[in-house]
């Protein structure tokens, strides 16, 4: 911990004093003190080796609760604050004072447990078969107690070092916090079991509850490492994708980053985030079955190449469909060029019938190519990006996924690519010729490129396709510029 | 570089719908040979008749003698169906139903329910947990996902082993109660038929996928340790504490499985998905026009094969399935693809950059060193006569040359002699160019039923 601020000292000062004060003056009378020693060690056992850690909220679980509620109901309030107490012993890389603040506040916690449990008319002891029906309610008092006042202590803490900024709601996931609370209620609802056998089944009870647990962390253990090596095959097969075109480089995983953001930004579960950040990182993973020298291309595209690229999407989700766990943000693959307005490819879908999670990639995708180089044109700021994607609303994109990335944005900022130039200069055959100076010029200044003449000027009702076309940077013609057009739709 | 764009989207072939873990392709290799796939596997045939008649005569001999303690063992059977319902499979296709199992287990030790003791024969155990089995899998089978009937079978083999073995030692020993004795009894039986449970589980394996037994006795009891201290864990537990608490402890004791249970469920999951990826992700050279349809999948089932064969460990076989499904990764970065996409008809220097920028596109994500290694030596000669000193290729890379060779000579070809033909040329480049044991492999591999 670096150095505290004031009003953290003085809290931790207070939450130690006052468990030191419990813990010191008793009453002792009553206290088995064979239980005590016994829950004591079961404790620090539980307390030293098992803390599940859920990723979201970086916040440990443990089934050392179970043990400290067992003791509540096996000695009461002083010899559960007792207990408690003894989890600075825990054998951990903690400093002093955190140990200290851990006893205090597990001290203070069952202290407070134990006395809602004796207050509804809990006896202290081991409960037998009589009591059971009854012992329920002042138990799940004092498991609701437990589990309010740790809250309460923390959040007091957290407050004090200045880490919950309390404006800032959104960005913190209630839905982990609550499944990690629900989580460890439920392992003190065990707490009871243990109290229950304690007597009956002797000492190795206890250790079998805990021993599937123990496992279980072992598992997830297991689990998160294959996660992380999961996201780690991804992302580099990702990028193997994009070494061909070396503009495109780390665009996949920008936009798994954007795509991610906008999602946490609707406040999406954190499943279905991840499932869209893998999507977004593997929305152009069909881009390989279109020649480099397409991709590249700086001028105007004729129908064949035009086909070829918009090919990609569909043929990425094809790569990809058999990954079961993506489910529904495979349409977010498919479907990632498609425009509200029902001019996007590769079906052509309206307004809502395009699903979430592709209205999210999209808009991420075009962001992240707005802000970056591309062999036809410089790359935009951050501010110019964004304007040129709140005037695409509504025709392009979904203003929902607009607004929630420019808030995202404007909190936790962008990283754009570093990259300026190709290494040796000039990318791709210098075949597009005259045409290319005034499509690399269109970004610089404003985002409408310079109508030039154009042969093909086609009435309103023109084909989707040849619409496409049109949208082409070199092949400008006079329709209102849109986002597609900078990105050449080929992005 | 036209080939890419041809190619319709719905030509791309679909692969082995529903199998998924490491030995899919083994699977679907047999199972391609004909309907008679079933005879092949007489132990398999043995196990499940032997159990399903052991369960049929438990029944018959309940129903007709009538159950002890009816809304006991009423409770527990729907316990076992609830838990089968919510069966789950780890990698390497093990289906397990841990709550089932453990519901099962105490069961079968259950002394007492607090008010005088539990008096249910063996077969009584062993009938309720059938039925319960029955009952949790019928919704499964509604729906069409049949269990794998022989980890069906085990589960309830495991039960009869533990309620033949305990009831009669307890009426014997006269155990009413929670004690040291009836402890420690229960540890050793769970034990006991844990241990035979893996030797079980063993047979099974190897006779589906022609491993080598030690191997794959040590994947199996490294598989199922977990799982295994998990489950009979909290049967001993629910047992003891139902003699305290009574039915009630049923439920609650089950709640630190139940969160194991998550926790499994979770990584095979990514295990899963891991897999489903990669397989996935290999297809990208295919699409890019570098590689033939097919290739790197076809590759990767019959290296599996072969690594089976040559004995490779578990460990060893899903490195190996990553290695060959990757094996031609480093196409990408390539500029154009070679013609054909077959790595085998490139030049022996263009061969060895391919493997090379592969290698290095895997050493990347920093977590798959070794298939990295197996990619990068991947087409280097079993006897390298320039180099005596060099180490020579790992096995998972002498395998990948072998079956990237047999593929690129025969594609998509299935007919016999073809490949026998191959299989001819190959052995007669044996010893220099490719390693003679795994071509022994290949040949047995190709030559099963």
């Amino acid at each position: 911990m670096r150095a505290l601020p004031g009003s953290a000292r003085v809290y931790i000062g207070i939450t130690v004093a006052a468990a030191g004060v419990i813990v010191l003056t008793g009453p002792y009378t009553g206290i088995d003190i064979r239980t005590l020693v016994l829950a004591a060690v079961l404790f620090v056992v539980a307390e030293s080796i098992s803390t599940i850690v859920v990723a979201d909220v970086k916040a440990g679980i443990s089934p050392s609760s179970a043990v400290a509620l067992a003791a509540v109901v096996l000695l009461g309030p002083v010899g559960a604050a007792v207990v408690g107490f003894t989890s600075c012993l825990a054998i951990r890389r903690h400093d002093l004072i955190k140990r200290l603040f851990n006893g205090a506040q597990f001290a203070l916690v069952a202290y407070a447990a134990g006395h809602v449990y004796l207050l509804l008319g809990g006896e202290v002891g081991e409960p037998g078969r009589e009591d059971f029906p009854a012992i329920l309610f002042p138990y799940t008092a004092a498991v609701l107690t437990y589990t309010t006042v740790n809250l309460a202590l923390m959040g007091i803490l957290m407050w004090t070092l200045g880490m919950v900024r309390p404006r800032s709601k959104q960005k913190f996931g209630w839905r982990p916090l609550a499944l990690a609370e629900m989580t460890s209620v439920g392992y003190q609802m065990l707490g009871l079991a243990i109290a229950a056998i304690w007597g009956g089944a002797g000492i190795i009870a206890p250790l079998l509850v805990l021993l599937p647990l123990f496992i279980a962390r072992w598992t997830f253990a297991q689990q998160s490492h294959e996660a992380m090596a999961h996201e780690a095959t991804l992302a580099t097969l990702c990028q193997a994708v994009e070494t061909k075109d070396h503009y495109t480089r780390g665009h996949c995983m920008r936009v798994a980053e954007g795509s991610a953001m906008i999602a946490q930004e609707l406040g999406m579960p954190a499943e279905r985030v991840q499932k869209i950040r893998y999507a977004g990182m593997l929305h152009d993973i069909g881009k390989l079955g279109v020649p480099t020298k397409v991709l590249q291309k700086t001028g105007k595209l004729t129908d064949e190449e035009y086909a070829t690229i918009k090919l990609h999407p569909t043929r990425g989700y094809e790569i990809v469909r058999e990954i079961s766990f993506l489910d529904e943000a495979l349409d977010g693959i498919r479907h990632h060029h498609e425009r509200l307005d029902g001019r996007g490819y590769p079906m052509g879908l309206v307004g809502m019938e395009i699903p979430e999670s592709a209205r999210i990639i999209s808009v991420a995708d075009v962001f992240d190519c707005l802000t970056s180089t591309r062999s036809y044109r410089k790359a935009w700021s951050v501010e110019e990006a964004i304007a040129e994607l709140r005037r695409c609303t509504g025709t392009q994109f979904d203003p929902r996924m607009v607004e929630a990335l420019v808030r995202a944005v404007e909190r936790e900022g962008w990283q754009t690519p570093d990259i300026a130039e190709p290494p040796g200069g000039c990318y791709g055959p210098p075949a597009a010729g005259p045409q290319k100076t005034e499509a690399t010029a269109v970004g610089e200044n404003s985002a409408v490129p310079a109508p030039t003449p154009s042969e093909d000027t086609v009435p309103a009702q023109d084909t989707v396709s040849e619409r496409k076309r049109r949208d082409v940077p070199g092949a400008s013609a006079p329709v209102p510029a849109s986002a597609e057009t900078v990105t050449g739709g080929r992005d | 570089m036209t080939q890419g764009i041809g190619q319709q989207p719905g030509e791309v072939p679909t692969h082995v719908p529903g199998v998924t873990g490491p030995e899919a392709g083994a699977l679907s290799h047999q199972r391609s040979q004909g309907p008679n796939w079933r005879t092949t596997r007489p132990t398999r045939t043995v196990l499940v008749v032997m159990v399903g008649v052991c369960s049929v005569a438990a029944l018959v001999w309940a129903a007709a003698s009538g159950f002890v303690d009816p809304y006991v063992a009423l409770v527990f059977c729907l316990f076992i169906a609830l838990g089968e319902l919510a069966r789950i499979t780890l990698p390497g296709q093990r289906e397990v139903a841990p709550v089932a199992s453990a519901g099962a287990i105490s069961y079968a030790f259950l002394l007492s329910l607090g008010d005088g003791p539990a008096e249910h024969s063996a077969v009584q155990v062993v009938a309720v947990a059938a039925l319960g089995v029955a009952l949790g899998e019928l919704p499964h089978v509604a729906v069409g996902r049949a269990p794998r009937v022989e980890d069906v079978a085990r589960r309830v083999l495991t039960v009869v082993l533990a309620a033949g073995t305990f009831r009669p030692l307890a009426a014997e020993l006269s155990l009413n109660g929670p004690s040291t004795t009836a402890t420690l009894l229960m540890a050793v039986i769970v034990v006991t038929v844990w241990v035979v449970d893996v030797c079980v589980a063993t047979l099974l394996r190897v006779e589906r996928l022609r491993t080598r037994p030690m191997v794959t006795f040590h994947d199996e009891l490294r598989a199922q340790s977990p799982i295994g201290l998990a489950i009979g864990s909290s049967g001993v537990l629910i047992a003891l504490a139902c003699t305290v608490t009574g039915l009630v402890g049923l439920l609650v004791f089950i709640a630190p499985l139940l969160v194991s249970q998550v926790a499994f469920r979770k990584y095979a999951e990514i295990r899963r998905t891991y897999l489903e990826t990669v397989r996935a992700l290999s297809r990208v050279p295919e699409v890019g026009g570098y590689v033939e349809h097919g290739h790197s999948r076809r590759v990767s089932r019959l290296a599996y094969g072969i690594g089976c064969e040559l004995g490779f460990s578990e460990a060893e076989l899903l490195e190996l399935e990553y290695a060959a499904l990757m094996h031609d990764i480093g196409q990408l970065s390539l500029q154009e693809p070679i013609a054909g996409g077959a790595t085998l008809l490139a030049s022996p220097k263009e061969q060895r950059r391919i493997a090379e920028l592969g290698s290095a596109i895997i050493r990347q994500t920093g977590v798959l060193d070794s298939v990295a290694e197996a990619v990068r030596r991947q087409c280097e000669p079993a006897a390298d006569e320039d180099d005596q000193d060099q180490k020579p290729p790992p096995r998972a890379g002498r395998v990948i040359k072998v079956a990237n060779a047999f593929d690129d000579l025969v594609g998509e070809n299935r007919d016999a002699e073809r490949h026998t033909a191959v299989l001819e040329r190959l052995r007669m480049d044996a010893g220099s160019e490719y390693a003679p044991e795994v071509v022994e492999a290949l040949g047995r591999v190709l030559a099963r039923p």
